[in-house]
């Protein structure tokens, strides 16, 4: 046994990078798991009625679907252990259909438990140090972060131990369960913001001051659904300690004057839209000012006893790049394209961070089988500290992986149909799941999502377009974040027909932008042709270097507008 | 209507006014918040008079009239409408010191939250008390040792169990 394989065998549930529950956390979360199980109970008994039940419910995970009820777990700011993923295998097998569905927001929906099962379902996460507490219903929802938190180069700082710090406050809490609406967090602690955080309710981006403190710039505001918004600087610098206070007084502006009388303009960003970001603000300070802080009084310890949980892991000390990668890719060219796509640079010689697309051509994004979830929780141990990141992309993450050790792990991904080269590329769709499954949607979502991976199936043409996000939503909720695609693709239904909008320009990043309307809708048979339109009108016009995006913002909507025209005139009905 | 305090039905001995109602001159009365101005104005130091109010009250509203007020009821209109969680944080932070009520169709479930934001008693209409019996009232109250966050009533804070084993 190496020091690292005795170090996992005595925190059987965790690598060394992760946070651990305490005696408190776990006492918390099965006591959330008890309560519930009396709420079913009670549900069933009559003492609650479903209006009643609802909310409760909902801030355990558990919607009402189309055709059954949906369980959706939180996997808090993306992080899994080896041990957390078998268990969402076993939990998949033993009272789902043998599969999970990983979403945009870091969560896992099973789509298929039954009402009576899910306190079991509970307890058996409670086990494994995991729940479904807040993924849902009008309250704090579990807290994304970068998926490459820790092990990103571009990083100030690894934005979880402010995600775990924000989940505990924000569980259960007394005054912000009740909200208007419900309210997203996100946090990046990096130069490139891969959290979306500015299309959340509050988006925080860790960042240094001119004393080279550590702070937070607040952004609340932002959004998707069906009025879309990019989020606004309401602190541009709260420091560290004052954090959750600031928090608490934005929540409580948002509590009382968040409006309830409509639920589409319940979120906050319609609060902020209609009273803008300047009156918010004052509100907001107002309301920090006028605070008794003394309960924050030593919020700095406790951010530092959950930082620890997060030191790196024991890296060796390797070369910058492996030698026998380098022969491994002259070698096979399908490993070559694997690693130029899929694995990325870590902050640490000799590694990598490696994405395993849930997308492979023709599949159901984001869904992974039971099989698949236990050889990437093997995967991780052999080749990566047994720690696994979920991607607001729906894919899966092995952060640190050697680079002497890629050419194994991707035989092993290859053997189980986990090694598509694809991330990032046109393929890597990001969809919601429409239609098949959600009592929302208005048109299907992953049957389109099928069609377009179908059309560019060739490889090499992909990663000939190179980078290209294409987002899918079932329904103006927008839970596949077409605002933000550079393609983006909205479901709607007109007169008893699926009609699709395309959208251009979405950029879910720093550089945020909501797509424009390319056109009138189109219908699903349709959408594929569209799509490769553009894409080779943009292949025909970009310049050295440019993605799709690119070439968008520099040759202007009107031109990619009139390539549908065009392709209208040719004979397609658009 | 079946009032909840510290786990239990209770009787009321408070008396909601109807508006037309004159002000009585003894017992235990709440009065409506129109009425409030003029009912500090007229009763004498020794009245015991309390006011219910919307869940949408501006808290300087009734700074005034605090001293003089031995209890506020805020109205629920909806169960998971949860402003009046932040307006009872607010008149506490205002150091009302009385008896604030929540009135309205809580469920019992959000009972450790109304305590945690400074309620001491539940109003509810006969027929969901019918349902929802004092054991599922206390149940609620027990369901969780403590709780994430500080400087909410009720439960004891995890955050401060924790310092206390540092320390210790």
């Amino acid at each position: 046994m190496t020091a690292v394989d005795l170090r996992v065998a005595q925190r059987p549930n965790a690598p060394m990078t992760t946070y651990r529950y305490d005696e408190y956390d776990a006492a918390f979360v099965s006591e959330r798991v008890a309560e519930f199980r009396e709420q079913v109970r009670r549900r069933l008994a009559g003492a609650l009625t479903e209006e009643e039940f609802r909310p409760f419910r909902l801030m355990n995970g558990l919607y009402l679907q189309l055709h059954a009820y949906m369980l959706r777990v939180a996997i808090p700011y993306g992080t899994l252990t080896a041990r957390q993923m078998r268990r969402l295998a076993d939990i998949a097998d033993r009272w789902d259909k043998g599969y999970g569905h990983f979403t945009t927001r870091q969560n896992l929906q099973y789509n298929w438990p039954k009402l009576v099962d899910t306190p079991d379902i509970l307890e058996s996460l409670a086990e494994v140090e995991m729940h479904a507490i807040q993924t849902s219903g009008n309250c704090i929802r579990n807290v994304t972060a970068d998926h490459f938190a820790g092990v990103a180069p571009d990083e100030i700082e690894d934005p979880r131990p402010t995600a775990e710090f924000l989940r505990q406050w924000s569980s259960l809490h007394s005054e912000f369960s009740f909200l208007p609406r419900k309210f997203k967090i996100a946090v990046t602690g990096a130069e490139h913001d891969r959290a979306a955080i500015l299309v959340h309710d509050i988006g925080l981006r860790i960042v240094k001051n001119d004393a080279g403190e550590i702070g937070y710039q607040v952004v609340v505001g932002g959004g998707l659904g069906r009025s879309p918004f990019i989020g606004k600087v309401v602190g541009n610098f709260v420091p560290r300690e004052d954090l959750l206070a600031f928090l608490e007084a934005i929540l409580r502006v948002y509590n009382r004057f968040g409006r309830r009388d409509n639920k589409y303009k319940a979120r906050v960003k319609i609060l902020v839209h209609e009273r803008g970001i300047d009156e918010i603000r004052a509100a907001v300070e107002a309301e920090f000012a006028a605070m008794d802080r003394s309960p924050f009084a030593h919020d700095s310890v406790e951010f530092e006893r959950i930082a620890a949980f997060f030191a790196p892991p024991p890296y060796d000390s390797l070369p910058a790049t492996s030698a026998s990668m380098r022969a491994a890719k002259l070698e096979s060219p399908a490993f070559s394209n694997f690693v130029d796509v899929n694995v990325g640079a870590h902050k640490i010689p000799g590694y990598a961070i490696v994405t395993v697309s849930l997308k492979p051509i023709g599949g159901v994004p984001g869904d992974a089988t039971s099989d698949q979830m236990r050889v990437l929780a093997d995967a991780s141990e052999r080749f990566g500290f047994g720690e696994l990141r979920v991607s607001h992309e729906q894919n899966i993450i092995l952060p640190h992986v050697k680079q002497d050790d890629l050419f194994a792990l991707w035989r092993m991904l290859d053997a189980a149909g986990l090694a598509t080269a694809n991330a990032g590329l046109v393929s890597d769709i990001i969809s919601c799941p429409g239609l098949d499954y959600c009592s929302l949607a208005t048109a299907r979502s992953i049957p389109i999502a099928q069609a377009i991976s179908k059309r560019f199936s060739d490889m090499s043409r992909q990663r000939r377009i190179g980078k290209l996000g294409v987002k899918i939503s079932g329904c103006i909720n927008a839970c596949g974040h077409h605002h933000v695609g550079a393609i983006g693709i909205l479901g709607l239904e007109k007169k008893g027909q699926e009609s699709y909008q395309i959208t251009l320009g979405g950029d879910p990043t720093f550089s945020a932008s909501i797509g424009e309307i390319l056109g009138p809708g189109v219908t699903a048979e349709q959408v594929p042709d569209v799509v490769e339109h553009l894409v080779d009108y943009y292949l025909a016009e970009r310049e050295e270097g440019e993605a799709f995006i690119d070439t968008w913002r520099r040759i202007g909507h009107a031109r990619f507008k009139d390539v549908l025209r065009r392709e209208g005139e040719d004979g397609a009905d658009i | 209507m079946a009032l909840i305090s510290d786990g239990r039905f209770i009787e009321d001995t408070w008396r909601r006014l109807a508006d037309e109602e004159a002000l009585p001159k003894t017992g235990k009365f709440i009065v409506s918040l129109p009425r409030l101005e003029h009912a500090v104005e007229v009763l004498g130091p020794m009245a015991t008079f309390g006011v219910i109010v919307p869940n949408t009250t501006e808290p300087s509203a009734l700074i005034a009239a605090l001293p003089r007020l031995d209890l506020i009821s805020i109205a629920f209109p909806a169960f998971a409408d949860g402003r009046g969680f932040s307006l009872a944080r607010l008149l506490r932070r205002a150091e009302f010191k009385g008896e604030l009520r929540a009135s309205g169709r809580l469920v019992a479930d959000q009972y450790p939250h109304a305590i945690g934001c400074g309620f001491d008693t539940i109003e509810i209409p006969d027929d969901l008390a019918d349902r929802q019996d004092e054991e599922q009232w206390r149940g609620a109250l027990n369901a969780y040792s403590m709780s994430y966050q500080r400087g909410y009533a009720g439960r004891g804070s995890i955050l401060e169990a924790r310092r206390k084993a540092v320390r210790s």
